[in-house]
């Protein structure tokens, strides 16, 4: 569905490369999360693909449309949740949602919701119950919550049918519970209509969702793969001990020769041993045991380490 | 078709973002009723009537097209900054073309302009500055023409720019020196030769020029300020519109994807 060769953004008058080079592919219904540090170029990417940003080199195409060539045509086929809020405040939910039917050509532009043609009613009325906002789709935007406004723009942004919905951390500045019904939001969004979705996220759990992730760096990819995959290159699993004769347990930690660290509690790396073979090895009486597997943070977080130190070097 | 529904829907939702903003109506009509009540009357009060024009009335028809000219203008080149807010986003994402965005946003803009023109002929009817109904019905599609005028020279501001900070900075530079060069409350047919100069080149001059030669030509009674000939007001008018919407338009969609 959509993909990416040697894609390369410098900004007028920088000194760098905003995007350095990243290649990918994303497949037809797929959930493809893009993450990274904050100006690691993840923003620019979803400007090139939606085609508001001329790549500097490179080429991309969704659903078979090169996005330089076939504008027109890509922005047909994708939607966007942009970071920053796309309703006007001072506009009713209705009219949001009537200019934006409008502007991609599903409708004929009329003054009054009241005029416009019965099947653009109807949907409304229809996106109203879904949302649960049948009385106040004709109140402005500034008098919903902030999760309402998200939902708003996710249902709106469907309208068109879209192929791709880009989501660009779409529930920075939500609170938990909107975050979660966002993502039940999302989730029946994909179940029914069999969208892809091209996420960047600060929230690593949400990105843990996904089926697949592409971790960027200063503008290049440093790790793709599933969310299990990334996690299992990371061999940190590891296990903690400890025991009340603490002396006995450190000695007898070493005469086994376990790479341990920490003074109590201890923790030792399991790379290839299992669990269990290691604690069968101890007989000092232990009073703590615990087994410590890499969230997708701690993968992320040693990933993007990694591309910095080695930048730096 | 989705084209022209398209240009329509981004002037009505100007246009309604306007009405709803009551702050903004009354922000926006302060400075040009501020000009028309204080300025023109205390001038006049000054200096009574320099070769017999009516201060009051002069500055009135200075303010009326400097303020829907500039309104227009400034109104585009906002598009900078709402590339990245609120709905203005979803506009530059939509399949539509870019010149229907420049066309919806001029029309749109203008029509927001025309609320200013319209407190400012009240204020003046109410200051007691004659006004026949003739007068009237030729000041509506003239200071619309200007406005739209202006949106002209706001793409071509736009076109050449690339950041808010850069908009907001221009101000200065670009609006204030033609608020003197345009003759909206000073006379300029008198100026040195480099004034003479920077004042033929000022584009809201030409504005303010063609809105006093439909007052002054329709009124009777009343000594016209010296303006350049009509002929001439309308060329100019009618070719660097052309100029700056074309080279304004063009520049504009090639640098909007090129940051």
């Amino acid at each position: 569905m959509i993909e990416v060769e040697g894609l390369v953004k410098r900004y007028r008058k920088a000194k760098r490369n905003a995007v350095d080079g990243i290649s990918f592919g994303v497949g037809a219904g797929e959930f493809f999360a893009l993450l990274g540090p904050n100006g690691a170029g993840k923003t620019t990417t979803i400007s090139i693909l939606t085609t508001t940003l001329a790549p500097t080199g490179g080429r991309a195409t969704i659903d078979g449309r090169d996005i330089v060539r076939e504008s027109s045509s890509v922005r047909r086929r994708v939607g966007i949740i942009f970071q920053r809020p796309s309703l006007d405040q001072n506009l009713t939910a209705e009219e949001n949602i009537r200019f934006h039917a409008v502007l991609f050509g599903l409708y004929p532009y009329r003054p009054v919701y009241a005029l416009m043609p019965p099947d653009y009613r109807r949907q409304v009325r229809d996106l109203a119950a879904l949302l649960g906002l049948q009385r106040e789709i004709f109140d402005p935007i500034r008098t919903y919550s902030g999760g309402m406004r998200r939902k708003l723009e996710i249902v709106r942004s469907l309208m068109h049918r879209p192929k791709v919905l880009f989501l660009d951390e779409p529930t920075a500045g939500l609170d938990a519970p909107s975050r979660r019904t966002l993502w039940a939001h999302l989730r029946t969004v994909r179940q029914e209509h069999a969208t892809t979705i091209f996420l960047t996220t600060h929230y690593l759990e949400e990105a843990e969702q996904a089926d697949r992730i592409c971790i960027i760096d200063d503008g290049r990819i440093v790790a793709e793969g599933t969310p299990a995959a990334l996690k299992a290159d990371l061999s940190a699993e590891y296990v903690v001990v400890d025991a009340d004769d603490r002396g006995r347990l450190r000695i007898e930690l070493a005469r086994l020769a376990l790479p341990t660290t920490g003074d109590g509690p201890f923790t030792i790396p399991l790379d290839s041993r299992g669990v269990h073979a290691t604690l069968k090895a101890i007989d000092t009486p232990l009073s703590l045991v615990r087994t410590e597997s890499p969230s997708l943070e701690d993968a992320y977080l040693e990933i993007v380490a990694r591309a910095e130190g080695e930048r730096n070097e | 078709m989705s084209e022209v529904s398209a240009v329509l829907v981004i002037a009505h939702r100007d246009l309604v973002k306007l009405l709803r903003d009551r702050l903004r109506i009354f922000a926006d009509f302060a400075l040009p009723l501020t000009l028309v009540l204080l300025l023109g009357p205390t001038l006049q009060a000054g200096y009574g009537q320099p070769g017999g024009v009516e201060v009051t009335t002069f500055v009135f028809t200075g303010v009326i097209a400097q303020s829907v000219w500039q309104s227009a203008s400034m109104g585009i080149i906002s598009l900078i900054a709402d590339r990245e807010e609120d709905f203005s986003q979803e506009i530059f994402v939509s399949p539509i073309s870019r010149y229907s965005i420049v066309a919806g946003k001029i029309i749109g803009e203008s029509l927001v302009a025309l609320p200013q023109a319209l407190a400012v002929i009240v204020l003046a009817v109410l200051l007691g500055i004659h006004l026949s109904p003739l007068t009237l019905i030729l000041l509506l599609p003239t200071v619309l023409a200007m406005a739209v005028f202006g949106g002209a020279f706001g793409i071509l501001v736009l076109s050449n720019i690339n950041s808010q900070r850069t908009a907001n900075q221009i101000f200065p530079f670009v609006m204030l020196p033609q608020f003197f060069l345009a003759g909206v409350f000073n006379p300029i047919h008198d100026l040195p030769p480099v004034l003479a100069f920077l004042s033929a080149i000022s584009p809201m001059r030409w504005a303010v020029e063609a809105v006093r030669h439909v007052y002054y030509g329709t009124q009777s009674g009343l000594v016209t300020p010296e303006l350049s000939p009509i002929p001439l007001v309308v060329a100019v008018i009618a070719g660097s519109f052309l100029a700056f919407i074309v080279a304004g338009t063009a520049l504009f969609v090639r640098s909007e994807r090129n940051r």
